[in-house]
């Protein structure tokens, strides 16, 4: 199909028609406006500040809930625990096709979690009982440890409520006394503190409270659902209360509500890789046929430069 | 005179020496920049002006301070106001970019930077939210890892270190930003505003 | 001061669903101001301060 030949050659420099336009009035006065906006919004509607959780929060609000998951990370049957890289080797990780790109970059934060979770902060309390726990504990096989806190575990999660057991038999070993310690220690608010100083006296990195909250079962994602910050209630858009949340993420939370990315085991990779190889289509879009050509077809220039088509007619 | 034998002539040759003054700082612009859709980049700016003036203020007083001092929840309010407007804005001017076509004329680059910037404000805001020292940031930082640590990110990037969050967000971040935006505002300086798509045959 | 001025938005969101789509009313107002933003923006006619208008190429005259 012949085509007239154009008559402006966007390469080459402007030679034609100007006009007056004067770019730092245009730049001081978009400040102004933009920033009385932003200084108005915020007068109008301040901004969330949901206060953030502790252990100490946890273990006296939802005892059992805290007690549960510290008998899982004894038993190693956690999300922590099992994760695999980059915490452990004990999981992994997620896989697209045969790649794992989480085993390449390999386990570069190393956490164990019975150890980093509840024997070493532990181990600074002072009571003979705790201290005898944690001899036990630490002199037993792993198997013997491991079938001592899953079966405490176990019957934790089964109870439900309690936040110990009695053990006349002796079948739990040292766990109920470790469990209870740490519950203990959590709700004197200490647990806080020993999980991020051991390191450093000043501490930046809440890698170990963060990892053990995120192993909770109710308490810290009930606490989110309650917000729809879930990841099944497009919370990666959402903000606490009614604040506007981050809209520009709907496409990244879209595949998480729809399968087969909801109940698949590779959920982040797989939306991970899908929305990778999407930017690069919308950093090489003047490349891509037939959507480069969209604007010529559906002719919303014509509106944005009427002026100049009128003066040329 | 020649100037090629040094390395600084060299560099002027390759930088200042390709610009005009007057292409960088026109006083005119070709008539047919004349709509409301051709505010949106310089509004965009305008409210990265907004977030680093905010930001600085949080800065000299620290991440928890806002959690304390009914000021400094104020200066985090228009922080976070002026990240809604800036994206608003950001994305208001990719559509009007589509629709005009606005890679034409060897603009790839304009588009590509202008699209790298979309996504470096995006992780940039991103660790601003982690960044919070509340629920929220407690929530997002420990769903987040599970993305960054499938694809190996997370090995290098601690979502759940807040000091390394701290610092990628006041430093690292709004420099590679900045560069980014200001490459992005000097390639369209330097093709000038693209042209009207052509009824004529393009 | 400021207080006075404040709309609350420290109580749980309403959401509009349909289908597996659910947005917060807050981002729902974002979304759809952006719309309209981009609508008027397209149609609000722009002020003509042409008082003079010049070749570009005359422009390389001036000093």
């Amino acid at each position: 199909m012949a085509h007239k030949r154009s008559t402006i050659d966007p390469s080459k420099k402007w030679n034609g028609p100007v006009r007056q336009y004067d770019l730092v009035k245009e730049i001081v006065i978009a400040t102004l406006v933009v920033g009385f906006l932003a200084l108005s919004l915020a007068a109008l509607f301040s901004s969330p500040d949901e206060k953030a959780l502790t252990m100490q929060s946890w273990s006296i609000e939802a005892p059992a809930d805290f007690a549960q998951t510290a008998a899982g990370e004894l038993a190693g049957t956690t999300t922590s625990a099992s994760y695999g890289p980059p915490y452990n080797t004990n999981g992994s990780g997620q896989n697209i096709g045969p790649v794992n790109l989480g085993k390449i970059a390999g386990v570069r934060i190393p956490i164990d979690p019975a150890k980093s979770f509840v024997i070493e902060p532990l181990s600074i309390e002072p009571s003979d009982a705790i201290k005898a726990a944690i001899t036990q504990w630490s002199s037993a096989s792993a198997d013997q440890s491991s079938k001592w806190a899953t079966s405490y575990a176990d019957a934790l999660t089964k109870d439900g409520k309690a936040t110990t057991l009695a053990d006349p038999t002796g079948k739990f070993g040292p766990v109920p006394t470790l469990v209870t310690g740490l519950l203990g220690m959590a709700q004197s608010g200490a647990l806080d503190g020993a999980l991020t100083t051991r390191d450093t006296p000043l501490p930046t990195n809440f890698t170990k409270p963060l990892l053990f909250l995120a192993d909770s079962g109710t308490y810290f994602p009930d606490k989110a659902a309650a917000q729809h910050l879930s990841g099944d209630q497009w919370g990666v858009m959402n903000e606490t209360g009614s604040w506007p949340g981050q809209s520009w993420l709907w496409l990244y939370s879209l595949w998480y509500q729809i399968e087969p990315f909801k109940s698949s085991g590779n959920a982040d990779i797989l939306v991970m890789s899908l929305m990778g190889v999407l930017s690069l289509g919308l950093i090489f879009l003047p490349l891509l046929p037939i959507i480069s050509r969209i604007p010529y077809w559906i002719p919303v220039h014509r509106l944005i430069w009427r002026k100049w088509y009128q003066r040329k007619a | 005179m020649s100037t090629k034998s040094s390395w600084t002539g060299r560099f002027r040759s390759a930088t200042l020496e390709k610009f005009e003054p007057e292409d960088l700082l026109p006083e005119v612009q070709p008539a047919y920049v004349a709509s409301w859709i051709y505010i949106f980049g310089v509004a965009t700016l305008a409210a990265l002006i907004m977030l680093v003036a905010s930001g600085l203020y949080l800065t000299l007083e620290g991440p928890a301070w806002w959690h304390t001092s009914n000021i400094g929840h104020y200066v985090n309010s228009v922080h976070l106001w002026s990240v809604e407007l800036f994206f608003v804005f950001m994305v208001v001017h990719l559509w009007g970019k589509f629709w005009m076509a606005a890679w034409r004329g060897r603009r790839l680059a304009t588009w590509i930077t202008g699209c790298l910037a979309f996504f470096a404000s995006i992780i940039t805001g991103f660790t601003g939210y982690i960044i919070q020292t509340n629920f929220d940031s407690q929530w997002i930082a420990t769903q987040a890892k599970d993305g960054f640590n499938a694809v190996g990110i997370g090995a290098f990037f601690n979502t759940l270190n807040t000091g390394q969050a701290i610092l990628l967000h006041v430093s690292l971040l709004p420099l590679v930003l900045g560069g980014i935006v200001i490459w992005h505002v000097i390639l369209v300086r330097r093709k000038g505003v693209v042209p009207p798509i052509d009824e004529a045959g393009e | 001061m400021l207080r006075i001025l404040e709309i609350n938005l420290n109580h749980p969101a309403h959401y509009v669903s349909v289908g597996p789509f659910s947005v917060s009313a807050g981002n729902l107002t974002i979304i759809l101001a952006m719309f309209a933003i981009f609508i008027i923006a397209l149609f609000l006619p722009f002020p003509n301060h042409d008082q003079t208008e010049k070749h570009a190429a005359l422009k390389s005259e001036k000093r």
